[in-house]
């Protein structure tokens, strides 16, 4: 028994455009329990996916648009139910959070809220590379107007900023999505997007190549990983907290997600061809961005720099393509993992700036802890596992990494690994700014509030779990991952070994990433 | 004398003519003359009243005439093959029949139709239609060009017909001239097609090139040139461009939106039928060039929309960049790209209608006139307006859940399986461009004006729109009240445009009917 993926995915989207016609006051409550409804299901089906489960489930596949051979096509499977869960749980967090504070137009608000999780959720369940892309550029249309209407001073500068960027890469992912569907249908063979009729259907070598290149610009402005993070600064100054909860936990991963889910099983040839220039624009990210981690006053881009190295790391786990799909399964829990720690983050910044008189600026905090013990409770466990202490998943995510980046490329490992030190540097040092040091001029400090509370204790609550536990993640995105990875880790093995090209068939028994069978 | 020519020619038959397929060209024609009669009957209410209803109800039987005579596939031309009826002619003219109501409602409280006469102004309107309606069909270099100067003639004095404004003639007698510098020459090239084949019927001058008469023949190339050049005037594909965004700003906004929409359709319509049906065979000669101009186009009009303030030339040298993209699928040649051009023209209409109507919603309350600070605050003050232009901008960017991302789609499918990916790519990068403008406009709708960054206005010329003092106390929702027509038509090709992004699928069946029409496509 299970909940028709469509519903779940249209559910907000309804819940929106009934706030939109309901009484003024209602826009919040009916967008809040659709998430929450949404949150429900979600959970259900994670509980409900079976360890060492790799198939699709809730499959959803049906003709949209015959003439292009275009399907409405979604499932679910071990790489995005992890990530639904995150998308779900995280915009309840946004969603409650936002709704203790007053928003002008609040009915336009939270359609555009809702308009987000619909496009987000739609495109983790695409199982359709043309859905895919659809649901790809629709989601940054209610961001563009929830930064530009909503935002902070030179919001509208930021945003137009943030679009053109992403739609740079977006389009050129259209014009390659396009490409790889046509250019890989056989001679008298109707076009087909569907991705698993493409991955029976590669295209040459050269073809390859180019189409991934189109893709990366995709993913890596939407990560955003160095050089392609421009937009990233301004827009993160922007956007409201609550829109900034969820963009910068969770649409950054719909760029890795796409990585995984589309480039390398679709394009094994060019990934592997491309495998260096990935891994150095990750190792770049990370050294780059722990570096301006380290440097920022603004406490959003201490964050949104750490998130620059953190999806370094989970760029280096897709392109380690090491032959057990460890950097792989390192880069989903990873995933799920630094969407978590960053939207208490924020929270907490959003906490901090109401008690240090508005600013966010981390010299203007100070000495907040002395008197909200709880709050700095809260932030320490967020700041530990952001800066991956052992015990926590992200722990495991970026050693899962780096072993997977080990035996393929142990140089740019070795390199990668002084981001680990790095986090601990930026996080130790944001953390005593705000909560310790000399107590800053315009400081009141004052214990968690309620809305506080409801929002930033479940979201700890799941981190403490999941660094108990990583196991229950791995376990079950592991099989999924590997089998996207195969085709791609295949061809890497062979060339370092020097033997033919073989694709190891489905259902060899892969070790676990901690060394158990599956 | 004439007796003598008489002799020679034998006795004249008058070709046998198909009143069943003409029945749509009669009814339009018709309807012309119907309205300009009944525009003489004084009284207020015959000219506010009885001409519109009359001209619509002509459209709306045409229509209707159109779908009882609708038939895919090959179908022979009539009139001793001079007009041909099939699927592309046919598909084509609903579009016009389409813009052609939508202007008529756009223009119900118009200055214009007072000022010009209400029944000549719906006579001329429709009159243009019937020249549409026969270039579309055209199936011989004379109906070719006599359809275009049935077209182009009426809109010649549409676009001046604010007698007393001096930018509404200004634009007038620019198009004049600069449309009748591409009839002369498009005839000129037509001329040298006849020379070089020998008949003026394009099935035959589609035989003849690359069999009897050789592909690198210099006076075919030379009239494909000329040819090539004097549509691209009509259809405003750079570099014949220059004079678009004049005209558009200074014609009256009803009758720019329906050269924006219904002269580019049949422009497109009898570029699909002279290159992809007629010169076929010599496409290798033709393709790059058109591919140039298609690339020009989609730059040129891209970056020239940037700097624009006024809404009316933005959405002119937006017009200039959509021409590129939906040339390509002429370039491309095969019957996916002739289908991709008719999707692009069917959803090219309401996404474009929609931005114009919101345009003279506003110029008819804000003192701004059709400049980009007429919009300030629209989300707020009304919505109903707002958000027709913001999806209107966001399907002409080429966003999804909107037709303009299929219509991307498309065009985008047909340049790659036809083997001009790079001209894909170029659309993708002309997308690119344009989201700088589009996305302007919506923000200055629904976000703080502050914040904007406009273009700074032109000094030389200010907005030449009509300028009326706001009245104290006008009440912003009453203004989607006071001119519903208005706030009607731009819902309606709002919703259009949202419903064929969802639900393409009965579009792209059409366009597939379409393409069905002209046989000798790949």
């Amino acid at each position: 028994m299970s909940v028709p993926l469509s519903v779940t995915i249209f559910l907000p989207l309804a819940a929106g455009l009934a706030g939109a016609v309901l009484p003024r006051g209602w826009a919040r409550w009916t967008v809040l329990a659709a998430a929450l409804a949404v949150l429900g299901i979600a959970i259900w089906m994670v509980a409900d996916y079976p360890a060492g489960g790799a198939g699709l489930r809730d499959l959803t596949n049906q003709q949209w648009i015959p003439e292009l051979g275009i399907r409405y096509s979604l499932g679910v499977d071990g790489l995005n139910v992890f990530l639904i869960a995150l998308t779900a749980l995280l915009w309840v967090a946004a969603t409650a959070a936002a709704c203790f504070r007053e928003w002008d137009r609040p009915r336009l608000f939270y359609f555009h809220m809702a308009l987000a999780e619909t496009a987000v959720l739609g495109a983790f369940c695409a199982q359709d590379l043309a859905l895919f892309v659809f649901f790809f550029d629709l989601m940054l249309v209610p961001f563009y107007f929830l930064i530009g209407s909503w935002g902070g001073r030179q919001r509208v500068r930021a945003t137009t900023k943030l679009v053109i960027y992403t739609l740079v890469g977006s389009l050129l992912m259209l014009a390659g999505a396009v490409a790889l569907g046509v250019l890989a249908t056989p001679a008298g063979g109707h076009v087909s997007f569907a991705l698993p009729v493409l991955a029976h259907r590669l295209v040459g070598k050269g073809t390859q190549e180019w189409i991934f290149l189109l893709f990366a610009a995709a993913f890596l402005v939407k990560a955003p990983a160095f050089p392609f993070h421009g937009w990233m600064p301004d827009a993160y100054r922007a956007a409201p907290i609550p829109v900034l909860v969820v963009f910068s936990a969770v649409l950054s991963k719909v760029g890795m997600y796409g990585f995984l889910r589309i480039v390398v099983p679709l394009l094994p040839q060019a990934a592997q061809h491309y495998q260096t220039l990935m891994i150095v624009i990750a190792v770049v990210s990370i050294l780059y961005g722990s570096a301006l981690a380290f440097s920022q006053d603004d406490a959003r881009l201490v964050v949104g720099y750490s998130s620059v190295a953190q999806l370094g790391f989970i760029l280096l786990g897709i392109f380690a393509l090491d032959v057990e799909g460890k950097g792989a399964q390192g880069a989903v829990l990873q995933m799920v993992n630094h969407g978590l720690v960053v939207a208490p983050l924020f929270l907490i910044i959003w906490a901090l700036s109401a008690r240090a008189g508005g600013s966010e600026s981390l010299g203007r905090m100070g000495g907040v802890a002395f008197r909200a013990p709880a709050l700095a409770g809260l932030f320490l466990i967020v700041a530990l596992a952001t800066l991956a202490m052992p015990g926590s998943a992200n722990f495991v995510g970026e050693l899962l990494i780096l072993f997977g980046t080990f035996s393929t490329k142990l140089a740019f490992g070795l390199v990668a690994s002084a981001g680990v030190a790095l986090a601990a540097v930026y996080m130790i040092r944001m953390y005593q700014r705000s909560m310790h040091n000399r107590v800053g001029a315009a400081v009141e400090s004052r214990d968690v509030t309620r809305g506080e509370l409801v929002t930033i204790a479940p979201l700890v609550a799941v981190i403490v779990a999941l660094g108990v536990y990583p196991h229950f993640v791995v376990a079950r995105t592991e099989r999924s991952t590997v089998r996207q990875e195969r085709p791609a880790a295949s061809l890497e093995h062979a060339s370092e070994t020097g033997g033919q090209a073989s694709v190891p068939p489905a259902g060899t028994a892969e070790l676990g990433p901690l060394g158990r069978a599956p | 004398m004439i007796g003598a020519v008489h002799s020679q020619l034998g006795p004249f038959h008058a070709p046998h003519v198909d009143w069943k397929g003409m029945s749509p060209l009669l009814s339009v024609l018709g309807g012309s003359a119907a309205v300009l009669i009944a525009g003489l009957f004084p009284g207020r209410r015959t000219q506010r009243v009885v001409v519109p209803v009359l001209a619509i109800a002509a459209l709306i039987a045409a229509i209707g005439l159109t779908v009882w005579i609708w038939e895919p596939g090959g179908v022979r031309p009539i009139v001793a093959g001079a007009l041909s009826v099939d699927t592309l002619a046919l598909g084509v003219s609903v579009l016009f029949y389409v813009a052609g109501i939508a202007t008529i409602l756009l223009s119900l409280r118009s200055a214009v139709v007072r000022e010009c006469g209400a029944g000549e102004y719906a006579s001329l309107l429709l009159g243009s239609i019937g020249g549409m309606v026969l270039l579309a069909g055209a199936q011989n270099l004379v109906t070719i060009f006599i359809g275009l100067e049935l077209l182009s003639i009426p809109l010649y004095i549409l676009c001046g017909s604010r007698v007393r404004q001096e930018h509404s003639l200004e634009a007038g007698l620019k198009y004049l001239i600069v449309g009748s510098v591409g009839s002369a020459t498009l005839l000129y090239g037509l001329a040298l097609l006849y020379g070089a084949t020998g008949s003026t019927s394009l099935s035959v001058i589609g035989h003849a090139v690359g069999t009897r008469v050789p592909l690198d023949d210099p006076l075919v190339l030379t009239g494909v040139a000329l040819a090539a050049t004097g549509l691209a005037f009509k259809a405003s594909i750079a570099p014949f461009h220059t004079w678009t965004p004049d005209v558009y700003q200074g014609a009256p906004t009803p009758v720019t939106t329906f050269m924006a929409v219904a002269t580019k359709a049949a422009a497109f319509a009898i570029l699909l039928r002279l290159f992809d049906e007629g010169l076929i065979s010599d496409r290798t000669n033709w393709g790059p060039a058109l591919a140039a101009l298609a690339v020009a186009s989609i730059v040129i009009g891209n970056a020239g929309a940037i700097g624009q303030r006024s809404m009316k030339r933005l959405l002119a040298w937006s017009g200039v960049a959509q021409a590129g993209y939906i040339l390509a699928g002429v370039v491309v040649g095969t019957r996916l790209g002739i289908q991709t051009s008719a999707f692009y023209l069917a959803i090219y209409l309401p996404m474009n209608v929609a931005a114009f109507a919101v345009v003279i919603a506003r110029m008819r309350v804000s003192e701004r006139g059709d400049d980009m600070a007429a919009l300030e605050g629209l989300g707020r003050s009304s919505p109903w307006l707002a958000w027709p232009m913001t999806i209107a901008m966001l399907a002409l960017a080429g966003f999804p859940a909107t037709a303009g991302f299929i219509g991307k789609f498309y065009l985008i499918d047909a340049t790659v399986a036809g083997g001009y990916a790079w001209l894909g790519v170029a659309i993708v990068i002309g997308s690119m461009i344009s989201l700088v403008y589009y996305l302007r406009v919506i923000a200055v709708m629904w976000m703080s004006p502050s914040e904007v960054e406009v273009p700074a206005p032109a000094p030389a010329r200010a907005s030449p729109s009509r300028r009326v003092r706001s009245v104290a106390g006008w009440s912003p929702e009453a203004d989607v009240r006071a001119q519903p027509e208005v706030a009607f038509v731009a819902i309606a090709c709002a919703a259009a445009t949202v419903f064929f992004g969802i639900v393409p699928e009965p579009l792209l069946h059409l366009a597939r009917e379409v393409g069905s029409a002209i046989s000798s496509a790949l």
